[in-house]
């Protein structure tokens, strides 16, 4: 079987070296510039949130920062727009479940 | 990186996508000193978004139609960067434009995701090319991952060179889905079906309209040969009626619509997937354009765009549009307006071709607009339990109870009643359903206090 066709195949990308991330202790592999949405998606990975009410799973759906759904915690920061986040060496994702007040006092 | 008040400019722009360019690229080549703000890392707007330097693509036009178009004006806007008549503050979300006796200061978050500071950019003209996002119809399981906005899924790849899946139904209404679906499936995706919930008849209606726009023959071609070539086949007047899958998703029904977009019972038909890209046109982004006053008009695609003048003037004096807020028209048409206003706000004439250009391009907007505009039949395929507004997960049932128990009548009492549009996209995602469930038309232009989240610690650093 021939492999098949990828978009880094079709606009010839030759991207600097991959690095990883770690969504909730699990490694994965990012590549420089993308964003923490496109590495999940790249590595199989739709949700990484999880509704208030329903604790519902959840991903990146406008992909251009105006749903919010994508939210995830950063490096312990939560609510970070991860279809708008570089991905940076080292980062860790944590699932963010409901209100995203993370370990925040409220 | 607060600029000081005496650093200003001649000229705003807001938005560095196609109209944004063209405008600053033209006034600063007319010698004005202009500020474009943006909220991307790199120019170039959602059309033309671009694989970040990292990933070190030599062939970005390959997920592109135009390119050269935008390569034209990003080589007059390098030149003039270098040169410095344009100063491009990228990763500037900006958040709000306020009246000074002399200048308009436009405020903004920096950073990728807006967190790490402020800025204010001051001038005496501003030129709103806030572009448009997607809008959303909501169905069952539109809620599940793997369920995508049609744009987004572009937009993912375009610039992250990643796919939602491998085998990707495209849905929804509006010419962009023809553009996701090539997209998509020149960059290895398999796409079963393109699902368009009108037909298109509605062109047929314009012939002098069509025939005066041969490029959008050519280009409309273009996606049916690039289809073909894919093997995807184009349904009209269908739509995603379900999607199956819990925890993503394994496949959705397709169901025929009847000319008012009412589900034809006993037509739906199972197509496995493991990805779906969807949406229904695009909505302009004017909440800083309505906070500002500027007058709105209702376009024939059922969204509200900017009232302008033959300048690409708003009723505000001092404030321009051109692009998606003057009406969603495509990047063709949004370099044409973004010259146009160029001309207007450096008093130069304007030739009568570009403005005969724009009045060509405007009016097969509004042919394009009037063919895709969603028909009230979609309510009939929601289900009570089908979630509507997706941040405070407020169902059809709830809002339907809201009217026809509590005596709703618009959104925001809707909103009030319910919680729908209070979350955190403040009714990006459903205003446009939730206004038809409480028997609006549509929505009301969108009024938001502040365009985009501003943490309040920023807002208390605000001099009074």
């Amino acid at each position: 079987m021939t492999r098949r066709r990828t978009p880094v195949d079709v606009v010839r990308a030759a991207p600097g070296p991959a690095f990883e991330i770690r969504l909730d202790g699990r490694p994965l592999v990012a590549l420089p510039g993308q964003s923490i949405a496109a590495a999940l998606w790249a590595a199989g990975v739709l949700s990484w949130r999880t509704t208030r009410r329903d604790g519902r799973p959840r991903g990146a759906f406008c992909g251009i920062g105006s749903c919010f759904d994508c939210l995830a915690t950063v490096n312990g920061r939560p609510n970070q727009r991860a279809c708008l986040v570089p991905a940076r060496p080292g980062d860790t994702i944590t699932t963010q479940e409901g209100h995203g007040h993370a370990d925040l006092t409220v | 990186m607060p600029i000081s008040p005496s650093d200003t400019h001649d000229l705003v722009v807001i938005g560095a996508g196609p109209a944004g360019l063209a405008a600053a690229v033209t006034a600063a080549g007319f010698g004005l000193r202009v500020a474009l703000v943006d909220a991307a890392a790199r120019p170039g707007g959602q059309f033309y978004r671009q694989p970040a330097p990292g990933l070190g693509a030599a062939r970005p036009e390959a997920l592109h139609h135009s390119w050269r178009a935008f390569a034209r004006r990003t080589a007059r806007l390098d030149a003039q960067l270098a040169a410095g008549r344009v100063r491009h503050f990228a990763a500037h979300h900006v958040w709000a434009v306020t009246r000074d006796p002399a200048h308009w200061t436009v405020h903004a978050v920096t950073g990728p995701d807006g967190a790490q500071g402020r800025a204010e950019v001051r001038a005496p003209h501003v030129l709103l090319a806030t572009g448009a996002h997607e809008r959303q119809l909501p169905f069952p399981g539109w809620t599940v991952p793997g369920v995508v906005g049609a744009g987004g899924a572009q937009a993912m790849l375009k610039a992250g060179l990643v796919l939602p899946g491998r085998r990707i139904v495209v849905a929804g209404s509006g010419p962009l889905l023809l553009a996701v679906a090539g997209t998509l499936a020149a960059a290895g995706a398999t796409v079963p079906v393109v699902a368009e919930a009108s037909g298109y008849a509605g062109y047929a209606r314009a012939p002098r309209t069509l025939a005066a726009n041969p490029r959008k023959l050519v280009e409309g071609a273009g996606h049916a040969v690039t289809l073909l070539r894919h093997g995807v086949r184009l349904r009209s007047r269908s739509a995603v009626t379900a999607v199956h899958g819990t925890d993503r998703v394994e496949a959705v029904t397709v169901t025929r619509l009847d000319r008012d977009w009412r589900p034809v019972p006993g037509t739906g038909q199972r197509i496995p997937c493991d990805a779906l890209a969807v949406g229904h046109g695009l909505v302009p982004q004017l909440e800083l354009a309505t906070a500002l006053g500027c007058a709105t008009r209702a376009a024939p695609d059922g969204t509200w765009a900017l009232v302008l003048d033959d300048q690409q003037r708003t009723t505000v004096d001092g404030i321009w549009a051109a692009g998606e807020t003057g009406g969603v028209g495509g990047s063709e048409l949004a370099f044409v307006e973004g010259e146009l206003a160029a001309y207007g706000i450096a008093h130069r004439a304007v030739r009568d071709s570009l403005r005969r250009r724009r009045d060509r391009l405007r009016r097969f907007a509004r042919t394009m607009a009037a063919a895709h505009a969603p028909r009230p039949g979609w309510t009939g395929w929601l289900r009570e339990d089908t979630e509507v507004c997706r941040c405070e997960e407020v169902t059809a049932g709830r809002i339907r109870e809201a009217v026809s128990g509590l005596g709703a009548r618009d959104t925001r009492t809707v909103k009030l009643l319910t919680r729908a549009g209070m979350g955190w996209c403040q009714g990006r995602m459903c205003g446009p359903a939730v206004a038809r469930l409480a028997g609006q038309s549509g929505p009301a232009a969108d009024r938001r206090p502040l365009a985009c989240p501003v943490v309040l610690g920023e807002l208390a650093g605000e001099q009074g």
